[in-house]
This record gives C-alpha cells, structure tokens and sequence, in this order.
C-alpha cells in the first residue's frame, strides 16, 4: 500500500518515528518494572505493593498499544491519502 | 414555529438532558474522591490493615481499572441497544450508588462490611462514569448539525469542570452551614455532614431521569438501527479490525492521553500543590479553584465553537504545548507567592506557646515555638516552628512547620489567576476532543470506539498525574516541582504524535463519517 502512494515530505518521518513508538514501549515497561521492584524493595508493605502492581498491570497493555501504534506508523497506515 | 427554530429549541433539549446528567455523574464521582479523608476516617481505620488495603484499592481500582472497564461494557450496549437508554442507565448506576454510600453505617457500628460495601459501591461508580461520558457526547454530536458539533458537545465538555466546582461548592457549604461556629460546624461534618453531599445527589438524579426519559434516541443512531445496520460485536468491529483499531490507538497516543494530563495538573495536582507544597489552608485552596473554574469554564464553549472554524487538532495541540513550556514556570509563581520569605512582616510575631528542649535535638533544634505571622499583604501564617542555636528554622520531616497559611488578597487573586490559566490550558484541550472522537469513528461502533480511549487517556493518564507527581516528589526531595515532569512527559509525547498523524480534516460539512 504504502509503495503505491505519492510520497509527501512527512512521510519518512512518520514511517521512522514508528521505529521510536515502537521501541518505547518495552523501554517504558523495564523503565517501570526496575523503579516498582526497587520502591517494593524500599517499603514492602501492602500498600506499596497494591499501587505499583496496578501501574505494572495497567500500564503493560498501554505499552503494547503503543508498539502496535508503531508498528501501523512504519507500516505507512497514518500517511496522508491512506485509504481503509 | 418554523422547522429551524423547532430543530434550534430541540438541539437546546437535548444539550441540556444530556448536560445535566453528565454534571451530575461528575458531580458524584468527585464528591468521593473530595471527601476521601473523611471518608478514609469513617469506612478504612488506618489502624487496621485489610481496611486500609481496601482504601487503597477503592482509590486505585476505581479510577483506573473500572473506568476503562465502564467504556467497554456500556459502549458495547449502547452501540447495539441504544444511546437513550445506556446512559440512562449509567445515571441511574451512579445516583444509586453514590446515594447509597450516604447510607452506609460506618466500620465503627457494622465493623468489615462497611469498607468493603464502600468499596463495591466505588467500583459501581467507576464503571457507570466509563459509560456515561461517550453516550452524552455521542448522543448530543449525534443531535448537531454538520459543522457545529464542536460548539455543541462543547457544552458537554463544561460538565466535568462544572461537576468539580459543584461538588466543591456543596462540600465548602455544608462544612460552614451545621453550626454557628465554625470549628464545631466542621467537627459535625466530619461525623455526620459529610453524607449530605452525597445524599442530595439522589434528588438530582432523579430530575435528570425523567428529563432524560422524556427524550428520543439519537437521529443517526435510530437510522441505523431501522435499517437493521447495527453492530452485532462492537468489540471486535472497534478493536479487532485494523481499520478502526490504528484510529483508537491515535485517538489514545496523538490525543486524549495528553489532554488528560494537562486537564489532571491543572485542576487537581494545582489543588494539591497548594495544599501540600504552598501549605495553603484549606478552605482556601478549594474556593481558589472555584473562582479560577468559574472564569475558566466558558472557554469550552469558545474553543469548541472555534474548533468548528479552524479545525480542532491545533488548538488541542498548542493547548498542550503551552502546557509543557508553562507549567514549572506557573507552579514555581505560585510557590514563591504564597512563601512568607518573600513577604514583609507587619510586626514581631504573636507567639502563642514556646518549649525549650532540655538539650540540643539530633537536628539542632533547641526550641519549639507556635507562633502566628502577620504579613502586610494581608497573609497570615500559623505553625510550629523549631529553631536552632543560630536562631534559624530547622526543617522537619521536609517541612518548615507551617501548618495553616491564610493568604491575603492580593496573593490570593494572583494565584486564581495563575490556575485560571492551566484551566484555560483545559478549555483548549478538552472543549474540542468530543467533537474530535465522535468525527473519528462511524456511528455503528462510535459509543465504543471513542470511549475506550476516552477513559485510558483521563483515568489511567490523566488520573494517575497527582499520584505519581507526589510520589516524584518522595523519591526527589529537593526539588517540589518535580512531579511535573510526569505531566509535562506524556503531554509533549502526546504533541509529537498529534502533530505528526492527527490529520486536521474535521469535515464540519459531513453529515456521518460512516463513509
């Protein structure tokens, strides 16, 4: 789809900053999961663990969200004159 | 009457139905989260570890898990059953619940069974506001005539401000109004009081339920369902087709994920900043955002009706870059206008108790002195306040001691203006953003599709904001506005990928975009 389309002067940079959501997604993840092991770590209580278990779990389907966001980018799916 | 003007007063029905019921749902879910210390006191004794447990998890569940939950379960049902009668029953949900809480005996008569109640009741509400806000918008753009949607669910757009500032207003009044002193009117608050608040949701309720009754189902969505064109799967036509799918991810990363942060900061960590950075006493720091709201709120209208004209993606987008350039400058303003260091004192300080420690603290404090500071642009600050060998204040716990600051007039106003200007940021993003979801999605799996990002950008971004601001604000000490990097983060991601994909083609003139 993408080869058949005009290129415009935004393209590439659309295409490319797919790469960039795509790698920070998995970044944001490891980014969280070593900060919520060492607040754990910190103050093992209860409370610490319920609220940084709940930004983990809620936060991971988000970051697949954003690779597949990526993923669409470098695919070409948000160019301009894209038709579904 | 003629045709336009009959259209013309029935639009006027319809915005208002589905206003005041919006308001409403608003109006319950913040008068919670408001009353959540005294609440905390009455339902989960902190001595008491499963019921502390079970605070948390109301706090946390509500907000983020079930919000996301709501949008999908009622989305699903109103793009196949109907918009009228979803967040009919959305409405019904939230008034049920947050009357019911305004029941319930405490932990001290009925022991486990009130936390745990309360919590059920919290998650009822969750899930009712996930459902409720894209019905209201979608039924109301659903209303509006090609080109004017962005002024018309403008006005759905005030409601959620609306309901902060009402839910704020009733609870400052009914802690004055109980008794005619003060002191003992808030005690009687905190015992009791604080039910009315949310008792009197269920007269409101009620009105909007039969106001919403007594309208019809939305023009394109009855189309629809006549033709028998109605989704059978919601789900999977929104998120399980490419098609729609890459659409909701740009309606979550290009829009609404900023927009909840910048709408977050501006109208609740700003609260909470003042109260727990700048000290600022409490009835001040709420009445401080109602004025702030209250000239704030017809900019959504403005905005939105603009959106109509110019398009809608630049005037969320500069909204959330003024955010990111702004916000520490602007907190840094309100934190050095309220800091009694840069105020000059009226006269030596009234002391109203001193102790003299036997010897030296581990800090070097050898005295502790309760004094009130009378400063001459009207400010007046009260706190404990200890003080070294060298006469200078020793901080503790991270504190200066403060422990109730009354600002004067002109500090005051200064600081309503400075937060008029991070909901003016609000009005920018959030007035256009419903008429930009409705537009993005075809009406067969609109309730859905627009809803779930909706939710994850406001509860799961936008509601996190005054946690995870003050949890920075834990790990890096030295620094009270660090918290701002969080906002600031996600909203300058949020421009990036708005600016880059969001195309700007609002099609005013389109009469459906199932096209």
């Amino acid at each position: 789809m993408y080869a058949q389309m005009p290129k415009r002067p935004m393209d590439d940079l659309k295409r490319y900053a797919g790469l960039v959501w795509m790698a920070l997604g998995p970044i944001t993840i490891a980014f969280l999961m070593r900060t919520a092991a060492a607040e754990i770590a910190k103050n093992p209580v209860i409370d610490t663990m319920i609220q940084w278990g709940v930004f983990v779990v809620i936060f991971i389907p988000i970051a697949v969200g954003l690779v597949m966001f990526g993923w669409y980018a470098w695919k070409g799916e948000y160019m301009e004159g894209v038709k579904d | 009457m003629d045709q336009p003007a009959n259209q013309t007063k029935n639009l006027r029905k319809v915005i208002w139905a589905s206003s005041l019921g919006t308001l409403i749902e608003w109006y319950d879910f913040y008068i919670f989260g408001s009353l959540a210390t005294v609440i905390a006191g009455q339902f989960f004794p902190k001595e008491n570890p499963t019921a502390a447990l079970l605070s948390t998890l109301a706090t946390f569940a509500a907000g983020f898990i079930v919000r996301p939950f709501g949008a999908l379960v009622f989305g699903r049902i109103g793009d196949m059953v109907g918009r009228k009668y979803t967040f009919l029953l959305t409405l019904v949900i939230m008034g049920g619940s947050t009357f019911a809480i305004g029941l319930v005996p405490g932990y001290a008569t009925i022991g486990f069974a009130a936390p745990i109640i309360i919590l059920v009741l919290r998650l009822l509400q969750g899930l009712a506001l996930g459902g409720e806000y894209g019905g209201a918008a979608t039924y109301v753009a659903e209303h509006a005539p090609a080109g004017r949607r962005g002024f018309y669910t403008s006005w759905i757009q005030t409601t959620a401000t609306l309901g902060l500032f009402v839910s704020l207003g009733v609870i400052l009044l009914t802690r004055q109004v109980l008794d005619s002193d003060p002191s003992v009117s808030i005690s009687k608050f905190n015992d009791w009081g604080w039910r009315i608040p949310f008792l009197l949701s269920s007269v409101l309720v009620v009105i909007s339920v039969y106001i919403r009754m007594k309208m019809s189902e939305s023009p394109m969505f009855a189309e629809l369902k006549a033709e028998g064109k109605t989704s059978k799967n919601p789900l999977k036509e929104s998120f399980g087709h490419k098609t729609n799918l890459k659409m909701v991810l740009l309606a979550l990363f290009g829009t609404t994920m900023g927009q909840g942060v910048v709408w977050y900061t501006g109208q609740f960590y700003a609260q909470s900043f003042l109260e727990n950075v700048c000290r600022v006493d409490f009835a001040q720091s709420r009445t401080i955002l109602i004025w702030s709201i209250l000239f704030a709120t017809p900019f959504f209208v403005v905005f939105g009706h603009w959106s109509d004209r110019i398009g809608r993606k630049w005037i969320m987008l500069i909204g959330m870059a003024l955010a990111v350039v702004t916000y520490r400058p602007l907190f840094r303003m309100m934190e050095r206008i309220s800091d009694p260091t840069h105020m000059t004192e009226v006269n030596e300080p009234f002391a109203l108790s001193e102790h003299v420690f036997d010897a030296p603290q581990p800090d070097g404090a050898i005295t502790e002195v309760t004094r009130t500071h009378r400063f001459t642009n009207g400010t007046v600050v009260t706190g404990t306040y200890s003080y070294n060998a060298e006469d200078v204040i020793v901080p503790r716990g991270g504190k200066d001691g403060t422990v109730n600051k009354q600002l004067g007039p002109v500090p005051y106003w200064q600081i309503v203006g400075i937060i008029f200007i991070m909901i003016l940021y609000v009005t920018m993003v959030y007035g256009p953003i419903a008429a930009f979801l409705v537009e993005l999605f075809p009406t067969r799996i609109r309730y859905t599709s627009m809803s779930l990002p909706y939710h994850v950008g406001n509860g799961v971004f936008g509601g996190l904001t005054p946690f995870i601001a003050t949890l920075l604000t834990t790990i890096h000490l030295k620094d009270p506005l660090v918290g701002l990097w969080y906002p600031i983060g996600v909203a300058a991601l949020c421009f990036i990928i708005g600016a880059l994909y969001v195309k700007e083609d609002v099609r005013p003139n389109a009469q459906t975009t199932d096209g």
